[in-house]
């Protein structure tokens, strides 16, 4: 098993006709992954390596029966695309555009609450669960299936370095899902970590969060709640300074607020196990699981 | 992104939030004539940074005749002002702002943020204006108010009335208040603001409400739809590498370590700085060269880290996954070739196209250390630097 996305997924692209749409579409169909559609507002009727393009959303589902959405589309359009996509009852969007506003993101997450969409993203990676279905931009070879780990995580290279270490461990992965870097983001650590206990597939949980806002240390809250299976745990940013943005939309120490050294803590104190060596990550996890 | 005090005044008052009399001055005699048009003592001179603690730093001073205005003018434009949030480094003022003296009553605080947690928009306001607001917050919480605001349904009377209750605001000045907190509501949403923060919230002894100190912070990604603002923006406040780097799109920031590093990807890139720290060393800076990075970008950031003259050694660490590790070769080697390294530079590479790279890199002839994973590039990067 696995959460969120499998081979049952049938996956639509918004800006499929762009650069990166395109490609990663490509990559996608190459992984093994169910493209049925693709939308570009003005060139419905074409196609794109075999992949039908439809105007909007609600004529893409209507003809493929589409349930999952991928988004390319550049920040200053996106949000409208996210709420395309919502409004026409799309369950999983994942959206992969950097650089969205926060007024825009904040509009949106409000508006979602009283819908059935769930939002992985923006400016994520993406999800995929090995062997069956990619949602996204990571590299797919360096996953590994079978479980039994899940992952979840802010980042998206370093969660690839963090993949990459388990697999060359011989440990496999259920589903990875990047949750994105930005201050305000759709599904949160906590909606990840209820999936992965849910999961009867998933034995242990690799979590990798960052400096920046509250979201790792009400993570640790609900763990020590609701969390049985054991989990890993990795924290970047302990060099980061005050009040600077480290690339990542939300990746900012405001104040006393944000910073590795308290997300470390409260991890550790309820019994989280902490990765502090990045290089060994993969052999602590062996160690762990 | 940050603005001055004065442009973030000048935006309260296109937004009808009351601010003291005064003006921007660039030197001592522009300062003279503010302070003539003002027409009343005293009058405080206001060094403008990017930079909070200013007072404490000898940045604002009061003055009480003329020929103070130009004594303390003189004195602080110009002056490396040191404050807690700029640093042992400091800022050097090149404008002060010159504004009347108001009486006051009472000091408040008051400020808008979005919650990450909560995605809704928060309204803080406290009675212990002039302070340390996270200083309030630990001792004094019960002074402060929250008001958390759903962005679909906007500011409403009654969070001002909230506000006003919360802040035991005399029922005289009610209206004065709801009127600047709904100005103050809509400025931060038409310009995208991730803080607008006034502090102190002055009421005055003739009844009314002045914004005595003003400090905003803009979202950068959503700039695009503010050029207006775009045009406050101060070089002079900036890192001149970070400049340099922004140019070409780079997420570059400046330390004060020895070892510089170039990642693609911001986690990444701060967990390489955690790591070349762990492992003993300092790291000089974080750059993230981003997913879509070319042969270009990498070698424009590869020429901006060596510019920093404490580095003496670098770590290159790509995990290829759009990025191309052969690109990323392409362009070490073109920015080697061009500038000349004089430095030892470590290189750990994976992911996409990394055979094609490694053999870019060996086949160049340039002094590079290739490492096979993480823990050995930064043994061995942390070694070259002891």
């Amino acid at each position: 098993m696995s959460i969120f996305v499998d081979k049952n997924t049938r996956l639509l692209v918004q800006g499929i006709t762009g650069k990166e749409g395109r490609f990663h579409t490509n990559k996608c169909i190459a992984y093994g992954t169910n493209v049925v559609a693709g939308v570009t507002p003005g060139k419905g009727g074409q196609k794109v390596d075999d992949v039908p393009v439809f105007n909007t959303i609600k004529e893409a589902m209507e003809n493929t029966g589409a349930n999952c959405s991928m988004i390319f589309v550049p920040a200053a359009f996106a949000v409208d695309a996210i709420l395309e996509a919502v409004d026409a009852g799309v369950e999983l969007i994942v959206a992969i555009t950097e650089g969205i506003p926060v007024m825009d993101m904040i509009k949106v997450k409000n508006y979602m609450k009283n819908t059935k969409s769930c939002l992985i993203g923006p400016n994520c990676p993406g999800i995929i669960t090995p062997g069956q279905c990619r949602v996204g931009i990571m590299p797919g070879h360096i996953h590994k299936q079978g479980g039994p780990i899940g992952v979840v995580s802010r980042s998206g290279t370093l969660t690839y370095e963090v993949v990459n270490q388990l697999s060359l461990h011989k440990i496999g992965q259920t589903t990875c899902i990047g949750i994105g870097g930005d201050p305000i983001n759709g599904t949160n650590f906590i909606d990840c970590l209820d999936a992965f206990e849910k999961d009867p597939d998933t034995e242990g949980i690799v979590m990798v969060g960052e400096i920046g806002g509250s979201a790792e240390e009400e993570a640790v809250g609900f763990i020590k709640k609701h969390v049985t299976k054991k989990v890993v745990g990795f924290i970047a940013g302990l060099t980061a300074p005050p009040e600077r943005r480290m690339g990542h939309g939300g990746a900012i120490i405001s104040g006393s607020c944000g910073t590795a050294q308290a997300k470390v803590a409260a991890m550790k104190e309820s019994g989280i196990y902490v990765c502090e060596d990045l290089g060994s990550f993969g052999k602590m996890c062996a160690e762990v699981f | 992104m940050k603005i001055h005090e004065y442009q973030a005044k000048e935006l309260f008052k296109k937004y009808k939030i009351s601010i003291p009399d005064g003006g921007i001055a660039l030197t001592p005699d522009e300062a003279k004539k503010i302070a003539c048009k003002i027409g009343d003592f005293p009058i405080v001179i206001k060094g403008q940074i990017h930079a909070g603690g200013r007072g404490k730093g000898e940045g604002i001073k009061l003055a009480k005749t003329m020929e103070e205005v130009e004594s303390i003018a003189k004195r602080i434009l110009g002056m490396l002002l040191i404050t807690h949030q700029t640093g042992p480094e400091g800022k050097i003022v090149k404008k002060v702002l010159v504004e009347k003296s108001l009486k006051i009553e009472k000091e408040l605080y008051l400020s808008i943020i979005p919650d990450r947690a909560t995605a809704k928009i928060v309204i803080i306001a406290s009675k212990a204006g002039g302070m340390d607001i996270e200083e309030v917050a630990a001792k004094q919480p019960e002074k402060i108010v929250k008001i958390e605001i759903n962005p679909l349904l906007g500011i409403q009377p009654f969070h001002c009335r909230q506000a006003a209750f919360g802040l035991e605001l005399p029922p005289s000045l009610t209206r004065q208040f709801t009127l600047t907190l709904i100005n103050l509501y809509r400025f931060f949403v038409d310009y995208d603001c991730t803080l607008v923060e006034i502090n102190p919230l002055a009421i005055t002894a003739d009844e009314n409400i002045v914004a005595l100190d003003a400090k905003i912070n803009f979202d950068d990604n959503a700039l695009f739809r503010h050029k207006d603002i775009l045009e406050y923006r101060d070089l002079d406040e900036e890192d001149p590498l970070e400049v340099e780097a922004s140019k070409f799109n780079l997420n570059y920031i400046k330390l004060n370590g020895n070892v510089g590093n170039m990642v693609n990807g911001a986690g990444l890139a701060m967990a390489t700085m955690d790591l070349i720290k762990l492992y003993g060393a300092e790291p000089a800076n974080f750059l993230d060269v981003g997913g879509t990075a070319n042969a270009e970008t990498v070698e424009n950031g590869f020429r901006i880290i060596l510019s920093d003259k404490n580095v003496k050694a670098g770590l290159i660490n790509i995990f290829g996954g759009i990025l191309r590790c052969d690109l990323l070769a392409k362009g070490v080697v073109q920015a080697a070739n061009k500038a000349g390294i004089k430095i030892p530079v470590v290189i750990r590479m994976e992911g996409t196209n990394v055979e094609e790279g490694r053999r870019i890199l060996s086949e160049s002839g340039l002094n590079f250390t290739i490492a096979s994973d993480l823990k050995e590039a930064a043994q061995k990067v942390t070694r070259l630097v002891k």
